[in-house]
């Protein structure tokens, strides 16, 4: 019965992905990330079924170019450059970077604009913190698989810079208020937000580096990618991209100086501060190796952690549900119904964002108190089930021996619950261990960031996924035997 | 004087009178063994005594300490009765997680606050004199019926307790083990421990009952010395 449905289900699957891949020469899909926001990609707070920005602007220029209709495709920023290459759209912009690397595995347009990457501090620093140079020790917030990144990951060995990744662009600006790092090293055009958003922030003059937007395609797509460099060219010569950036009031002395070189036929100007020239291969797997382990460790020793917390915890609800009053039961069952009833993401983003004005807890602590009281409410479901699966003889035989309510569960009841517990819990063990990947939310870099970062570094899920998911096994795999042998032993 | 006291003893279950109204005492040195049929209320009779069933009505004295109607006992009464009265489960009820020697010492040690040593020589003790001394280490499902019940009696008479409730002891004994657990339990009431077993075994109860008592439907039916 179960094969001919699961068919039926691919076969409704498949039949609802063709019509969204399915190549239309009368449009140009365009892949962009509309919570990158404005003055990017955003959804039109007129009429949030539309998009505005400057790259709608420009993939509505290159449409016309080519004859076609513009028709936006919502993809997660960090997953553009893997979808460019699966062919998912004909063209992707929103703030992507220039870099060697991506010039390596994907077909890059010529650039449209250029931007500095800028350092934005405190206004009460303004005067000490002016280069990463003078930034020791501290950290300093940005976005992962970035330029700025690049630049921060070479700072941090010559300058022992700390480097902070965000996945996002707007909380990197409210930390940096809320003195959880010291400075932010993003985009011009990210920083000029920032500090417009959040007044007290001053941004360095002093550029760190320089880099460019471009359009991705996929790897065979040079034909196409040719003929929009040809229309980025006349809109370059004809004023079109210089009224799209005044209007976005994102034009500056650097745009002109860039079109005058691509104009005249001059190369594509190659970031100069790029520092981390495309390896791929064993090379690369040796080069991310170190960082992939410490990242594994970030994620051990967390989720050790997180799981005893959740343990105690647990123990202690499961505890209040079964033998505690009437209103503490019905509060413990309340708090366990809001934990699981709500997802792990968003509890993550108010302990550490949206709490962070009455207590900045660091992220590690967010994360380990976000994960363990979250799994605590698991756990606890799991002991209660436990404890109410002890025979009710095995309580009688207690009582008549004269042991107390307290000696019953310690010596007893417990001990019998623990038993049933072991599986559900080792299970719960394994799982936490992946949900921990859900922390880089809130700064954490472990295994799956880690990862993230290395295959957007090297343009390949391949093997970063085929590595990190040989930690993850390697994390895994003893505790489930231990578990087993656990079992065993309490059989005997 | 009693050292059980039973006065008008009412249990209920829902709205259903499962105990209606038994009164009866046991002597210090009493063997004493209620009789009946399934279901005639010999268990409950055992239960209430030993603080596991809230009584509706009537009153249980244990050498002293009173239960009234209302909910099980607890606190400094619940101590109290767990001082004076032990109790040996038809299904035995040995603590899974723990051997036979650790179901036996567990409570003196952790109850009466006895030594760990003299706690597990003691229960070692008891366990030679019942015949299982040979399965100290072994796990209750290693144990066979017959091995588990004389366990279980000596873990209840680890604790020292003045009168020892027992209910079916012979359930899962062969003929030859049931006139050994008769004699011991004989050697006890001699030695001042009274005993209330709650038993159809006829040729058991007339190895070990001083006295009989025959319940029907919630009631003492009759009641005979030996």
């Amino acid at each position: 019965m179960r094969r001919p449905l699961g068919f039926i289900l691919l076969l409704v699957l498949v039949c609802a992905t063709v019509p969204a891949n399915a190549q239309s020469p009368s449009e140009l899909r365009w892949g962009g990330d509309a919570e990158g926001g404005s003055p990017f990609v955003e959804a039109d707070p007129n009429d949030p079924a539309r998009v505005v920005g400057f790259e709608v602007e420009i993939a509505t220029l290159l449409a016309e170019g080519l004859g076609r209709t513009p028709r936006f495709q919502q993809v997660g920023f960090t997953s553009l450059d893997a979808a460019a290459a699966r062919g998912d759209f004909d063209i992707g912009l929103s703030g992507i970077e220039d870099s060697s690397a991506r010039q390596s595995r994907l077909a890059v347009t010529i650039p449209y604009y250029q931007f500095r990457e800028e350092l934005t501090v405190r206004d009460a620093d303004a005067a000490t913190f002016r280069t990463l140079a003078d930034l020791r020790g501290r950290r300093v917030a940005t976005l992962g698989a970035t330029l700025a990144y690049d630049l921060l990951v070479a700072a941090q060995s010559t300058s022992s810079v700390v480097p902070v990744i965000y996945e996002d662009d707007v909380h990197p600006y409210t930390d940096l208020i809320l003195g959880r790092v010291d400075a932010v090293l993003l985009d011009d055009v990210l920083a000029e937000r920032g500090v417009r958003r959040n007044p007290g922030l001053t941004n360095q003059p002093m550029a760190i580096g320089v880099g460019h937007y471009v359009g991705i395609t996929a790897p065979g797509n040079t034909d196409l990618r040719d003929r929009m460099n040809g229309i980025l060219i006349s809109a370059m010569r004809d004023g079109r991209l210089e009224a799209i950036f005044r209007r976005w009031k994102m034009w500056n002395d650097d745009q002109p100086r860039l079109y005058a070189r691509l104009t005249s036929g001059g190369q594509t100007p190659q970031t100069a501060e790029d520092p981390a020239p495309p390896i791929t291969g064993w090379g690369a797997a040796v080069r991310y190796l170190p960082a992939l382990a410490r990242a594994a460790l970030v994620t051990l020793v967390l989720s050790c952690l997180s799981m005893a917390l959740a343990v105690a915890t647990g123990v202690l609800i499961a505890s209040g549900r079964v033998y505690g009053p009437r209103p503490a039961r019905v509060m413990l069952t309340a708090w366990v119904e809001l934990i699981r009833g709500t997802p792990l993401l968003l509890q993550l983003f108010v302990l550490y964002f949206g709490l962070a004005t009455v207590v900045q807890l660091p992220a590690f602590v967010a994360a380990l108190i976000g994960l363990g009281l979250n799994y605590a409410a698991y756990e606890s479901e799991i002991y209660r089930g436990a404890l109410e699966a002890v025979a009710a003889g095995q309580l009688d035989a207690a009582r008549t021996l004269g042991l107390s309510e307290r000696q019953t569960l310690v010596l007893v009841r417990g001990p019998q619950a623990f038993r049933f517990a072991l599986a559900p819990m080792t299970n719960d063990f394994v799982a936490l261990l992946k949900d921990s990947s859900l922390v880089s939310v809130i700064t954490v870099v472990e295994l799956t960031k880690e990862t993230s970062i290395f295959a957007a570094n090297i343009g390949s899920w391949l093997l970063p996924g085929a590595m990190c998911a040989a930690m993850y096994l390697a994390l895994s795999l003893p505790l489930a035997r231990l578990a087993r042998r656990l079992e065993r032993a309490w059989k005997r | 004087m009693a050292i059980l006291e039973v006065s008008d003893l009412a249990i209920t279950r829902g709205s259903r009178a499962v105990i209606r109204g038994v009164s009866f005492a046991v002597e210090r040195g009493e063997s004493v063994t209620i009789m009946g049929a399934s279901g005639s209320g010999k268990t409950s009779v055992l239960r209430a005594i030993a603080g596991l069933e809230p009584l509706a009505a009537g009153q249980v004295v244990v050498d002293g300490v009173a239960l009234g109607p209302g909910s099980i006992p607890g606190g400094s009464v619940r101590r109290e009765l767990y001082r004076r009265v032990g109790m040996v489960f038809q299904f035995h009820h040995l603590f899974e997680h723990l051997s036979a020697l650790h179901n036996v010492w567990l409570a003196p040690v952790h109850v009466l606050r006895q030594p760990r040593k003299e706690a597990e020589r003691t229960a070692r003790a008891l366990l030679e004199q019942l015949g299982v001394a040979a399965r100290a280490d072994a796990m209750p499902h290693e144990l066979s019926g017959g091995e588990a019940q004389r366990v279980a009696i000596a873990r209840a008479l680890a604790m020292g307790p003045r009168l020892l409730l027992m209910d079916e002891p012979t359930a899962s004994l062969d003929p030859a083990r049931r006139g050994d657990l008769a004699a011991t339990l004989r050697q006890l009431a001699d030695g001042g421990c009274s005993l209330l077993i709650a038993s159809h075994d006829e040729e058991f109860v007339r190895g070990c009952a001083d006295r009989v008592l025959t319940m029907a439907e919630g009631r003492i039916s009759e009641a005979s010395p030996r």
